[in-house]
């Protein structure tokens, strides 16, 4: 067994043991972030493992499911999905860690059932990024939405129940018609070979060669899967309502790494498959992208509420990277690939520090803080260190790739490399407001000062904030520093990631230019 | 006189392969015991000897088949003079409605869940009436349900494999008008039980009305019921095609009508949710089975050439069934009338690949079939167990927050649902892929997108479903759930087993409905 299979079976194991702690919460805590915190340490000899110069598909697995239609159980990993597997080990005994101090499950549920969802979760994603049989990749693809499904309807916000089956159908109608497409692939791979297959490999080799008619059929059924799940103008309208209403926890997943399924299958799947109907359709994919970024930006600068700020911010990155990986250079796909991984250490810790944020204050309106770095020093310097890395500072993390997405797509798309640098800019000009009005001027709102009713209301308003309002624990800090760690640190030295990534975007590319 | 006699006995019997049609045999014959039961057993031993009788014809029907369809020819046989053609889809199918009726079977013999079973103790007795008030208290049960079942089991099985227009029709009745019966002897809500039997009657009169004409018509046309020189005649050029295309298309309202596909569904909702709830289990599963089986049969023994003409036709009957059950669906809130208009939805994806006319539509439909078949039956058993004073608890906003009280019923019925939705890793993903692919290779592209598209609205009633049972809170009077029976048990696991099964490890399903085609010859 490869490690690959032991990261996508620990968790569900993990979870199976769960569902028998439902009446002890915190030994299913316990249990869960055990689970997790083995998982990434298996991260260890999985990226050792991986050699950049390598095969294009490492650590490959495969036996047969259905051998009537050719599907396999086939898993491998190239760089860009170890870096996603490796950035969901690590977000998962995050939130885990965090979960005491982002979210109060309802009333009357266990915490084992919600512990056991993110497991099955984490597996299924890892699961998504490592399957290199298309049928596979549908499959999990699929099944993957039901456990989201019920973490968001069944513990979210007051409107959960409409942002869960809203995500649902989004993603649902997605996949199937990358279902139709796949279809497609598999007849054209009938015919061609005698024997239809739906191994990832074989079918970049058939359907590659097919007319460019043809591909574009089957680029535009793909596409719409990938561009609702990785949100892309128009496709994004279910983001911000299942982020705002979903758990923090679920929100740092989906945000980080669920939707880069949608980016990682353009790498993986659009361009490998559809060359010609990639190129063909790439000033489509640049439009969308460049709109995504002043759209969302515009956007989450006009946001009341903090957790669809996120939703926003994230739909303009997501402008980004689809900005990367449709401009065809290696600059911007890099960039792009990194920006992956960025997106989810930036991003994750930002909602992270929201969601503490809204807990202490009981509130997610923006306007019911101010002034709050007086009373929690070391919480607003952590929603600064997240800001900034979101807006892309030189010396975080996000800096390097949003740097080589504009440096590469200038190459060939000045004018949407041009038109997007402004999303840095705006992007500068939303995340600094957000931190001024929440942290920054003398301490006011009602979440701070217990002006509304609820727990700890006044006690004495002129003594300043309610007693709730505390600064972080140092249980907290350790939660949230291997991020800081990571957001620092592949800010001065991102050359492992970049190396990670270079082969494999080098062989896309190539998949892409030769035709 | 002599000479008489003697030309009498030149006339020679037509052969008969008994081996081929022992199933069929097995399960009419013992339909008749079981009439005989009725009337000579005394009323307490009645139910025991039924259920026995029963399920001993479906497992004698079952070894049967099993024995013959091992070392059965390839291209199949036809037997009783050509009016009966045992192939390798006819013997799947036989398989498939032997299965689901087994499953039905129990739901129906099962008699804990429901004190006394689902069925009144004297179905003759008008509603309202001061006798039927009397009959409340009775725990009695119309023994008959069991030997009519296995009469419309029997017709079925001879409607998949009629090999001519003639026999399909009598096939039509044998098992048509055993379920209008049945649909009338619901315990609770007697009413609308029997104005769903008038219903269905009445409109299933003038389907097979229709489909008469047709044949009346084909006949004309050919100059023989059989579906084989039908098709020879269809190559000539010189005969009136309006003749043909009036008779086809009034032939296939009738089949389209029992297959309760859109726009000829309209009984489909109101004899679902009168009838006692076994019986729309084994309503619509195996009606379905034995409606599509006839509609493949029909169009591709005697149709196929010409597809062209007609397939047209069929596009816009998919398309308005998939829309009818897609979107009605959408308002319904009673969950069994929501799963007759699944139903209709379902019943336009196989059309789709009824349509397709190759191997793979046929080995694909009738997989669908198979899969669907069991997750209905399975669907309809949890909806008999979730009961409050009086009656089951059919409307949805009894269902709210049904998770938290019963857990295991939730978690099944989410199963079943997400089946019925075509969910990845159950039997209805695995369905629908087979059917969508085969009609995508034989270049169906838009009619496939259209059908996912429908899927996903259909997908959306399913998932309120869901929605309400999980994330809504109870209802404060709300329902309570039966603890089912061993009867009952055994049907909803055999379903949602089976399921799984088909959906994790489809291959040797799919190996066995794609082994042959159809007998083509006479």
């Amino acid at each position: 067994m490869t490690v690959l299979l032991a990261l996508i079976l620990l968790p569900l194991a993990g979870a199976l043991a769960l569902t028998g702690l439902r009446s002890n919460d915190r030994l299913a805590t316990i249990t869960a972030l055990a689970v997790s915190i083995v998982e990434l340490l298996l991260i260890v000899p999985l990226w050792l493992a991986y050699d950049p110069g390598g095969e294009r598909i490492q650590q490959a697995s495969s036996m047969d499911w259905i051998p009537a239609f050719g599907v396999h159980i086939s898993f491998g990993i190239d760089g860009i999905a170890l870096l996603m597997i490796a950035v969901i080990a690590l977000l998962v005994p995050i939130v885990i860690g965090a979960l005491h101090s982002t979210d109060k499950l309802p009333e009357g549920r266990s915490a084992a059932g919600f512990l056991a969802l993110i497991l099955v979760q984490q597996a299924l994603t890892i699961a998504v990024f490592a399957a290199t049989d298309v049928f596979l990749f549908y499959v999990l693809f699929e099944i993957m939405l039901i456990p989201m499904y019920f973490l968001i309807g069944g513990y979210g916000g007051a409107r959960r129940q409409y942002a869960a089956v809203k995500f649902f159908l989004y993603s649902f109608l997605g996949g199937l018609i990358m279902l139709a497409s796949a279809i497609g692939a598999y007849s054209l791979a009938a015919d061609e070979l005698g024997q239809g297959t739906f191994d990832w490999a074989t079918l970049v080799d058939v359907v590659s060669d097919a007319p460019a008619s043809t591909q574009i059929w089957l680029f535009l059924g793909f596409f719409l899967a990938f561009a609702i799940k990785a949100p892309l103008v128009p496709f994004h309208t279910w983001l911000p309502d299942a982020a705002g209403q979903a758990p923090i926890g679920v929100t740092v997943l989906l945000v980080g790494v669920l939707d880069k399924v949608g980016t990682f299958g353009f790498l993986r799947y659009c361009l490998p498959m559809f060359p010609e109907g990639s190129e063909r359709l790439a000033p489509l994919v640049l439009v969308l992208g460049v709109i995504g970024v002043i759209y969302g930006s515009m956007l989450a600068a006009g946001q009341q509420d903090m957790k669809r700020f996120v939703a926003y911010v994230s739909l303009a990155h997501f402008g980004f990277i689809a900005i990367g990986i449709f401009a065809f250079t290696q600059q911007a796909m890099v960039g792009s690939a990194t920006y992956m991984l960025n997106h989810s250490i930036a991003t994750g810790m930002l909602i992270l520090v929201v969601g503490i944020i809204a807990a202490r204050g009981g509130s997610t309106r923006i306007s019911d803080y101010g002034g709050m770095a007086k009373v929690t020093p070391i919480l607003g310097g952590m929603l600064l260190l997240a800001g900034l890395s979101t807006l892309s500072l030189p010396g975080t993390n996000s800096f390097i790739s949003e740097f080589l997405v504009l440096l590469g797509a200038f190459e060939t798309r000045p004018a949407y490399a041009i038109v997007a640098t402004v999303g840095m800019v705006l992007a500068a000009a939303y995340v600094l407001w957000l931190y001024q009005r929440i942290m920054t001027g003398p301490v006011r709102g009602d979440a701070l000062l217990g002006a509304s009713p609820g727990p700890g209301a006044v006690e004495a308003p002129e003594a300043g904030a309610k007693k709730t309002i505390r600064d972080l624990s140092v249980t907290e800090i350790a939660v949230l520093a291997p991020l800081v760690v990571l957001v620092l640190g592949l800010g001065f030295y991102p050359k492992p990631v970049l190396d990670t990534v270079t082969p494999t975007v080098d062989a896309t590319l190539t998949a892409v230019q030769e035709r | 006189m002599t000479n008489v006699f003697l030309a009498q006995a030149d006339i020679e019997a037509p052969p008969i392969d008994y081996a081929a049609i022992l199933p069929m045999l097995i399960i009419l014959g013992a339909a008749c015991v079981g009439v005989l039961f009725e009337a000579f057993l005394p009323k307490h031993q009645r139910w025991p000897g039924q259920v026995t009788l029963s399920l001993l014809a479906l497992a004698g029907a079952g070894v049967a088949l099993g024995a013959y369809a091992g070392d059965s020819p390839e291209r199949g046989v036809t037997t009783l003079s050509g009016t009966l053609a045992v192939d390798r889809p006819a013997l799947f199918l036989w398989g498939t409605l032997l299965a689901l009726a087994l499953a039905a079977l129990l739901l129906i013999a099962d008699r804990s869940v429901e004190p006394g079973g689902a069925f009144v103790a004297q179905a003759g007795i008008a509603p309202g009436t001061v006798q039927d008030r009397e009959q409340v208290g009775s725990t009695g049960m119309q023994t008959e349900v069991f030997p009519l079942t296995l009469f419309a089991l029997g017709g079925m099985m001879a409607f998949t494999a009629a090999n001519d227009l003639l026999t399909m029709f009598i096939a039509l009745e044998v098992l048509s008008l055993p379920l209008y019966l049945m649909c009338g002897l619901a315990r609770r809500r007697r009413l609308i039980s029997q104005e769903a039997a008038v219903k269905y009657f009445l409109l299933g009169a003038f389907a097979s009305a229709f489909f008469l004409y047709g044949l009346a018509l084909l006949y004309g046309y050919a100059g023989s019921v059989r579906l084989a020189d039908i098709a020879n005649a269809t190559a000539g050029t010189d005969r009136s095609d309006t003749l043909l295309f009036a008779g086809l298309g009034l032939l296939l309202v009738g089949l389209l009508f029992k297959g309760s596909v859109g726009p000829f569904h309209t009984w489909t909702p109101d004899v679902y949710q009168g009838a006692p709830t076994p019986i729309t289990a084994f309503m619509a599963a195996c009606t379905k089975v034995a409606a599509f089986g006839a509609i493949l049969r029909v169009l591709t023994v005697a149709f196929e050439t010409t597809n062209w003409e007609w397939r047209g036709v069929l596009w816009a009957v998919a398309i308005v069934s998939m829309l009818i059950g897609a979107v009605l669906g959408l308002t319904q809130t009673d969950v069994k009338r929501m799963i007759a208009y699944s139903s209709i939805a379902h019943a336009g994806f196989l059309l789709i690949g009824t349509m397709a006319l190759t191997d793979e539509g046929l080995s694909g439909t009738m997989f669908y079939l198979l899969a669907y078949g069991f997750t209905t039956l399975a669907a309809f058993g949890v909806i008999s167990l979730v009961r409050d004073s009086t009656g089951e608890a059919t409307h949805l906003s009894a269902w709210a927050g049904l998770a938290k009280r019963s857990p295991l019923l939730a978690g099944v019925f989410t199963f079943l649902l997400l089946a019925l939705a075509g969910i990845p890793l159950t039997s209805g993903f695995v369905g629908k892929f087979v059917v969508f692919s085969a009609a995508l290779s034989d270049g169906m592209a838009p009619l496939v997108v259209i059908a996912l598209v429908f899927s996903a609205v259909a997908a959306f009633f399913y998932l309120r479903v869901v929605v309400l049972m999980y994330f809504s809170e109870p209802a404060p009077e709300g329902p309570s759930v039966s603890v089912p029976g061993a009867f009952t048990t055994a049907a909803i696991t055999l379903g949602v087993v089976v399921t799984l099964l088909l959906g994790v490890a489809p291959t040797f399903a799919l190996d066995w409905a794609g082994a042959g085609g159809f007998a083509l010859g006479s």
